[in-house]
This record gives structure tokens, sequence and C-alpha cells, in this order.
């Protein structure tokens, strides 16, 4: 399994770490009962302190996404839930390419879209359910 | 004990005559963390250490380093056995080889590791028969390295670790920093070299002329510190974004640049609100966080 952390995109490196194994198991790439390297050894292939290791599958643990077993290691659970979640990333690709077609047909630059997307990104995901 | 920080710092001041090196410095390093010490040169890091470690007496207030009083002769004995510190000049015996210094410094540890010193020599491929002052600026910082990472310490201490080193010893240094963190090992360096602090360090504190003036996780870091470009279709109303949070605004034409390390959504609203025709946020790196927060001062 492959992982690359960008440390200046603005977001902490466990996210963006849960984020990558949440969408290993999405894709694939990741099925029910794979182990992930134990902390130390992620932290040492990502150089990361393995602080962010251990956040990130603590917090993968706490949504039922990693079985955590004392020295043992990681171990992937993919339950149903998961695999409609890759339905729902489909069905938002599709969504985006129109959206983006609208965007484009209004005048817009792909790097003024670019931008917007990633600026509207920035919010921390409670912030928008309250807007 | 586990919770104990591994350093903790009250009102710890240093001063030289008329110039105060350190001021009223309130510090706390946490356990089995990363903590990154930037400043620029002359900002009162190497101080700041030298107090920590007794080898410098504060002027005014105290501090603890795992648990032990820094100024009390007895404890900072003690102490001083629990940590590993790598000094800013490297300093070693010119007159002895590799070998001879690293079987000197295995003589007076009680925690040394032989099995990690000789794994440590081989990887660093240092000479074992080479003298001390014939080694390149690069080797003299491996072996100080190898000296402090040899040891079974409960801190450790480093002082410009990765200065005089190539690019694939950086890497090695800071692989073998997250391989402690890992055992537990609570580490607090002083660096320059900010790209790599951003990578490894859990939290950051920025040391400008003796002041704490950062003092954050790097998560929080990432989170919230935003610069947000904002136009106008007038003179851009400045006053209108002196809020918490906003530590900086430059105004170039109908052009506004607002530096912010909380509060980015209040002053987007305020933008749109008060008609800005763009508004675009964006994250800010350790390196300009860095800069900005020094120039400031």
């Amino acid at each position: 399994m492959f992982f690359k952390l960008t440390p200046t995109t603005g977001q902490p490196l466990y996210l963006q770490l849960m984020q990558q194994i949440r969408h290993a198991t999405e894709t694939g790439a990741l099925q029910d009962g794979d182990q992930l390297p134990g902390i130390r050894t992620l932290a040492e292939e990502l150089v990361v302190s393995p602080n962010t290791v251990a956040k990130a599958y603590s917090e993968l643990e706490h949504d039922g996404l990693l079985e955590l077993r004392q020295g043992s290691g990681a171990f992937v659970s993919v339950k149903r839930r998961t695999r409609s979640l890759a339905d729902h990333v489909q069905v938002a690709r599709r969504r985006l390419r129109d959206l983006i077609e609208q965007l484009r047909e209004n005048g817009l630059l792909d790097e003024e879209i670019k931008r917007a997307f990633e600026a509207e990104l920035l919010y921390p995901a409670e912030i928008v359910r309250k807007r | 004990m586990t919770n104990t920080p591994a350093i903790q710092t009250h009102d710890l001041t240093k001063s030289y005559g008329s110039l105060t090196a350190v001021r009223g410095l309130n510090l706390t390093v946490a356990p089995k963390r990363i903590t990154a010490f930037l400043g620029q040169n002359g900002a009162g890091k190497s101080t700041t250490i030298k107090m920590l470690l007794g080898m410098t007496r504060p002027t005014s207030g105290d501090g603890a380093v795992l648990g032990k009083r820094i100024t009390d002769a007895a404890e900072n004995r003690e102490l001083r056995g629990k940590v590993a510190y790598v000094a800013e000049d490297k300093p070693l015996y010119g007159y002895m080889t590799v070998e001879q210094t690293i079987f000197f410094a295995s003589s007076f540890y009680s925690d040394w590791r032989p099995d990690e010193a000789s794994r440590l020599l081989s990887e660093y491929k240092l000479p074992p028969q080479r003298k001390v002052k014939s080694l390149s600026k690069g080797m003299r910082t491996k072996l100080a390295l190898l000296l402090a990472f040899a040891r079974r310490s409960e801190l450790l201490i480093l002082d410009e670790p990765s200065e005089g080193l190539d690019p694939v010893a950086i890497e090695h240094l800071l692989q073998t920093l997250v391989a402690r963190a890992a055992e537990g090992v609570a580490i607090f360096f002083s660096s320059h070299q900010i790209a790599e602090v951003e990578r490894v360090a859990d939290h950051v504190c920025i040391l400008e002329k003796g002041r704490l003036l950062v003092d954050a996780s790097l998560d929080h870091l990432r989170q919230f510190y935003r610069r947000i470009e904002l136009v106008f279709p007038f003179p851009p109303p400045e006053r209108e974004f002196r809020i918490t949070g906003v530590e900086r605004i430059q105004t170039k034409g109908l052009q506004m640049s607002v530096f912010a390390s909380s509060n980015a959504q209040d002053v987007v609203e305020r933008a749109h609100n008060l008609n800005a025709v763009s508004v675009e946020v964006a994250p800010i790196g350790l390196r300009d966080i860095f800069l900005e927060t020094v120039k400031e001062n």
C-alpha cells in the first residue's frame, strides 16, 4: 500500500492518512482482513511522527474501518456500508463532471474552478453542515 | 510518571548584562512527542537548551526536565543521566579516533546500547580508525548523533542536528527520530530545516528575541492558519478586518492580503458582506508562518 502525505496542504497529516486508507478500501486496493504496517514501520516509511499514524489508526478503529490487535497490528475491516460508499463516490463523480461542464460553459477557467473547489474544501466539515 | 511534561519552564529568563537572551519563557514539551524549536540565529534557542541542562544558570525563573528541577544541582545531575543531548557545536575530542570516542562515551553512560552504537556506526559509514579532528563537518555531526542515539534516554535534546548533513543523511536522521519517538522517547530539537520539521514534528515552538511567539501543534497550524486574498471594487476597508485571529493585513491598490491564525471563516464572511469581488483562501506552510511571525516582531 502506498501513501503520500503532503505537509503543506492545510490538512492535518493524520486526516490525510485516514482519507487515503478509506479511499483504498473504497477502490478495493485494501480488502477486508488486509493487514496494515505497524505504527512504527509506517511512521519510518513515511518519515512522519508515529503519533500521526497512531492517531489515524485509532480514529479509523473508532469509525469501524480498522481493527487494532494488541501486538499484531492493524487489520482492515470492510463492511457493506463502505461498499455503498464506493457507489456514492461514483455518483458524486458524475455530478461533479456535470457541474464542472456547466461552470466551463459559464466562462470559468479550469484554474478558477480548481481554486474555488480548494477554497470550499478548506472549511472544516462541521461548518459546512451548519451553513 | 507518563504524563509528566518532558520539559516545563516558568518565566525562564537569562540576561547577559543589558542583553536579555531569553525573557519570561513558559515552555511545555509533552512526553512521547516530537517538538521542534524554531527561531532565527540569536533568538535564544541554545541559551534555553543550556539552561535546561544546567550548563548556564537562569537569571530568574525556573524549570523542570523529566520532573527534575533544573536549578537544583543534585536534581540536575540526575536529569542529565536521562537526557541525551547533541550540542550545537558538536564538541568532541579531536585527538581521539571515532572508535575511541565511542568507547569513551560508552564508559560513562549507564544507559548505553552497544548493539545500537555498532549498528549506527556501520549505517553512518563512519571510519572507526579516523581521528575526530580529520572528520568532515557532516561526519562529526553523525558521530555526535550516534553518541546520543546509542543511549536509552527518556528525552533527546538536539541543537541543530541536521547541520552539515547531506539530504540522504538528513532523511536517515529523521527516520531515527521517528523510530525513537515510536519507542516513547520525547524529542526536542532546534532546526533551520523547516521543510523537515514540517514533516516529522508534532508540535512547534517559535522563539523570537527570547520570547515564545508560536506554541502550537502542527495539526492546529494546518487547520487554522490561512491566507485570505481579497479584491475589492474600492480601496480595501482594512479596519473592518482587524478582528481576533487576524495577525497581519497588507494592502496593494484594490487587493488585500490577510494572514490569519484563526477565524478565517469570519474574514471570508466579512469580505462577502463588504462586496469583495474575489475571495481566495489558502493554507499557509510552516515556512511562511515562521517568516511572518519573525517579520512582525
